[in-house]
């Protein structure tokens, strides 16, 4: 059938899986987009949003913070991953010259008082989101996403899931003014 | 409690299947027969063990055990009973489980199927399974555990992923994992074969059974899932060339060349060591397909569970099963030797061809799926291949594959006597042309020129096809199960030509604004909005419009579209309203609020859309057909040989 050697032509198969095994393991060490869901929001404009304070009920939002970078952190009693990147969250909130701000999303008033007083507040503010209705314009399909959103109001950046330091230092202050990242690291 | 005992049961089936690799593999090798009859005990007590785990989670799901972290991340306390079931396997770990859970009971039925095989054959069978369901007990056990606790308990759980709260999901899962893990059982049949250096065809009678239930099931496994994304994606597509899809087709087409390449070496003695690269080939595409699933290499709409640290172990488990594999065909595939020849014009060269474009095929799928991989390794950035690349690519090998088909069903075996079907072929080609133009231009009013064409070569295959069948029919002979579920099976093809065809060319689609009252023409058909309003389901609220859509000023049908808030997830879902009316989808679904009553809306005219999920059931049909021929269960003589061939063959061998 072929002018190959007997022997050596059923070693085909296996030096071509070799091959491809090879290649699936560049995949998978070269996948920096993992995980990544690329929010429509990136590089636009936030919504402008309002909502009550948690602990004051006085109206909060995008008009506040025109000017300003600020990082929006959604998050709920509720959410366990939210619990994991607490930690870190009080970890940025006190070295950082960036405000967090936080959207508690779809909980208990009562609750998330409970939480932040036993747990910490890293946010420079607390807002509260009852009906979801300000998640959905950002968005959110899950608890924590994290935006970093410019003083133009522009979302450049934004982390479903579980804030790390390894997100911060990558995500979050490699896209921030120099001055401003090394105020806040 | 429970939680704790199904994770027990699992570590118990994980050393039963060791047991089972152990004693399947080494007691032939050392001639032992007492560990050659330990494995059929083993086999049991696995699948007593997987289904008690299999039991032990779905009680979870049924009883809201929060505390279980699989169970909080994918029901809810408002999810219907029915979707908690299903729910079991609506993510990574659960599908595991399920996989891992048909294995064992494809396991435990090859035990009782093959009750009449040399036993020492069967244990290696058993043996190579075995070695199988190991690999992915361990996977599962040590890194995607379904049992482990949440500390503390979630006081209620994420839900289920909104797109998998279809009946759709409750089918679609199971049956193409039971096709799935059925080549895993042709694999092992190959995989005994060659650890036994068998030099002689019979195992090839013994997988073809397997083989075939195996592709039938992966062809209703890959409808169900076209037919649940029609339904519940929202856009109107069936299929996308996403990875996910990809990686069921191509172990369904490296499948279809398998039963076809297996039907040759059980009768003739040919293709000996490629039908066994085949039977390799099929069930590593569906474990490779599972790694680009699961590991998040490449980014699809359905990968609902991807995680990459989970992608180097899936990497190592591929690695040792099909590089062990594929050194074995390496070392052994040199013995084999095919019996005898055959002429250009015989069946098994047009089986040749069939094979060998079904493989291209598969490997343009398959190139197509891989390059955004090679491209990211390369550092050229994103990628992205789809329709564009897919559709010419993989027509290239299919339409001389179908026109093939057409002439090579007339072949006889070993002799090329073509010329005497000369006749037949002929009348069937002019006939199919006359369907086809009659179709194309008489009921359609079109123009395209290759929609006579897939028309042509799907009325051409249903004839050529059934003419065979039907002469024996007419001279009162019998026709073997095998041989008509054959027919069956190619009718269903030409019915997926036909049908793909027009969808193809005649769909008619428009995005539309409408307010309340207004209306829009879409293809001959009107649509009007009547009004739209708000309702709440057990785990969601909806807006439901309702849409009347008429045809010449007489009304057709009143469609309901919905678009669904699932307000635990925080996710929408759309359920479009579809009418189906002389095999043509009237689809309409619901887009976005543009505000002041105004909805944009998707609306389709799909001719021919019920044939499309009727071709594949008919063909699986045929596979189901083909299985329950009795030649399957005859007894077998010493060395495997089955002396009665003669009475057993089909129509084509008249010549033998």
């Amino acid at each position: 059938m072929s002018s190959l050697p007997h022997p050596t032509k059923f070693v085909i198969p296996l030096a071509t899986f070799v091959l491809i095994a090879v290649v699936l393991a560049i995949g998978v060490k070269h996948s920096p987009d993992v995980g990544v869901i690329h929010s429509p929001l990136i590089g636009k404009p936030a919504p402008s949003w309002e909502l009550p304070e948690l602990d004051t009920h006085r109206a909060f939002g995008s008009k506040d913070l025109r000017g300003h970078w600020y990082v929006l952190n959604v998050w709920g009693t509720w959410c366990d991953t939210c619990r994991l990147e607490h930690r870190e969250l009080l970890a940025i909130g006190q070295r950082s010259a960036v405000p967090i701000i936080g959207i508690d999303w779809r909980d208990d008033d009562a609750q998330a008082d409970a939480y932040l007083s036993q747990l910490g507040n890293p946010y420079r503010t607390v807002t509260t989101d009852h009906d979801g209705r300000v998640a959905i314009d950002w968005g959110v399909y899950g608890a924590p996403e994290t935006f970093l959103v410019n003083p133009d109001g522009v979302v450049v950046y934004k982390q479903i899931g579980e804030m790390t330091d390894q997100v911060w230092r990558k995500e979050f202050l490699s896209r921030l003014p120099r001055a401003l990242a090394e105020r806040t690291s | 409690m429970l939680p704790e005992l199904g994770q027990f049961a699992l570590i118990l089936a994980m050393l039963l299947a060791l047991l089972q690799a152990f004693f399947g593999i080494a007691g032939p090798a050392l001639g032992r027969d007492r560990w050659v009859a330990a494995t059929v005990p083993a086999v049991a007590g696995q699948l007593v063990m997987v289904a008690t785990a299999v039991g032990c989670l779905m009680m979870s799901f049924v009883n809201f055990d929060f505390s279980v972290r699989y169970v909080a991340e994918n029901s809810n306390t408002a999810l219907p009973l029915f979707y908690r079931i299903a729910g079991m396997w609506g993510a990574h770990e659960g599908s595991l489980l399920l996989w891992i859970f048909l294995l064992a009971a494809w396991t435990a039925a090859v035990t009782v199927g093959t009750a009449r095989l040399p036993p020492r054959f069967t244990a290696r069978v058993l043996g190579v399974l075995g070695a199988i369901s190991f690999g992915f007990l361990l996977f599962t056990l040590v890194t995607s555990n379904p049992f482990l606790r949440l500390e503390p308990p979630a006081p209620d759980g994420i839900d289920l992923n909104p797109l998998l709260q279809d009946p759709g999901l409750a089918t679609h899962p199971p049956v193409l994992y039971t096709g799935y893990v059925g080549l895993a059982v042709a694999f092992a049949f190959a995989c005994a074969a060659m650890l036994e250096g068998r030099t002689d065809q019979s195992w090839a009678r013994w997988a073809r059974p397997w083989a075939t239930a195996a592709w039938a099931f992966l062809t209703c496994g890959i409808t169900l899932g076209a037919w649940w994304s029609y339904y519940t994606l929202g856009w109107g597509g069936y299929w996308a060339w996403d990875p996910v899809e990809n990686a069921s087709f191509m172990p369904w087409l490296v499948g279809t060349a398998l039963i076809h390449s297996l039907a040759v070496t059980d009768k003739r003695g040919l293709f000996k060591s490629w039908t066994l690269l085949l039977a390799i080939l099929g069930f590593s595409l569906s474990l490779i397909g599972t790694f680009l699933v699961r590991s998040g290499v490449t980014v699809s709409v359905h990968s609902f569970a991807a995680d990459p640290t989970r992608g180097t172990a899936i990497l190592i488990f591929l690695a040792i099963a099909i590089g062990s594999a594929l050194t074995l065909y390496a070392w052994r595939a040199p013995l084999l030797k095919s019996n005898a020849g055959f002429e250009l014009t015989a069946r098994e060269s047009f089986l040749l061809f069939n094979n060998v474009l079904l493989v291209i095929a598969a490997a343009t799928v398959f190139g197509g799926t891989i390059a955004p991989l090679i491209a990211g390794a390369l550092g050229q950035g994103a990628l992205s291949v789809g329709a564009p690349y897919f559709r010419p690519t993989f027509l290239l090998p299919i339409l001389p594959l179908l026109s093939l088909l057409a002439i090579g069903i007339h072949a006889h075996w070993k002799r090329g006597q073509l010329s005497q079907s000369r006749r037949t072929i002929l009348a069937t080609l002019l006939i199919a042309c006359a369907i086809a133009l009659a179709v194309v231009i008489g009921a359609f009013s079109g123009k395209h020129i290759l929609a006579v064409v897939g028309v042509g070569l799907g009325a051409w295959i249903i004839l050529s096809s059934l003419a065979d069948p039907i002469d024996r029919w007419r001279r009162r002979l019998t026709l073997s199960r095998s041989v008509l579920g054959m027919t069956i099976a190619h009718v269903g093809l030409g019915v997926i030509v036909i049908a793909l065809t027009l969808v193809e060319s005649y769909t008619v689609e428009r995005d539309i604004a409408l307010g309340n009252g207004e209306s829009a023409r879409v293809g001959a058909y009107d649509f009007r909005l009547v009004g739209t309003r708000s309702l709440d389901g057990p785990n969601y609220s909806a807006v439901r419009a309702e849409v009347t859509v008429s045809r010449n000023g007489r009304l057709v049908t009143v469609l309901h579209p919905e678009k669904r808030d699932y307000w635990v997830r925080r996710q929408v879902g759309t359920v479009a309203g579809i009418k189906n009316e002389y095999g043509t989808d009237v689809f309409v679904a619901l887009g976005d609020d543009l505000g002041a009553g105004r909805w944009s809306m998707r609306a389709q005219i799909r001719p021919m859309v019920l044939l499309l999920w009727l071709g594949p059931m008919i063909m699986a049909l045929g596979g189901f057909c083909a299985v329950s021929d009795r030649r399957y269960r005859l007894v077998y003589g010493a060395a495997g040989a089955l002396e009665s061939e003669a009475a057993q063959a089909g129509p084509k061998e008249r010549t033998a």
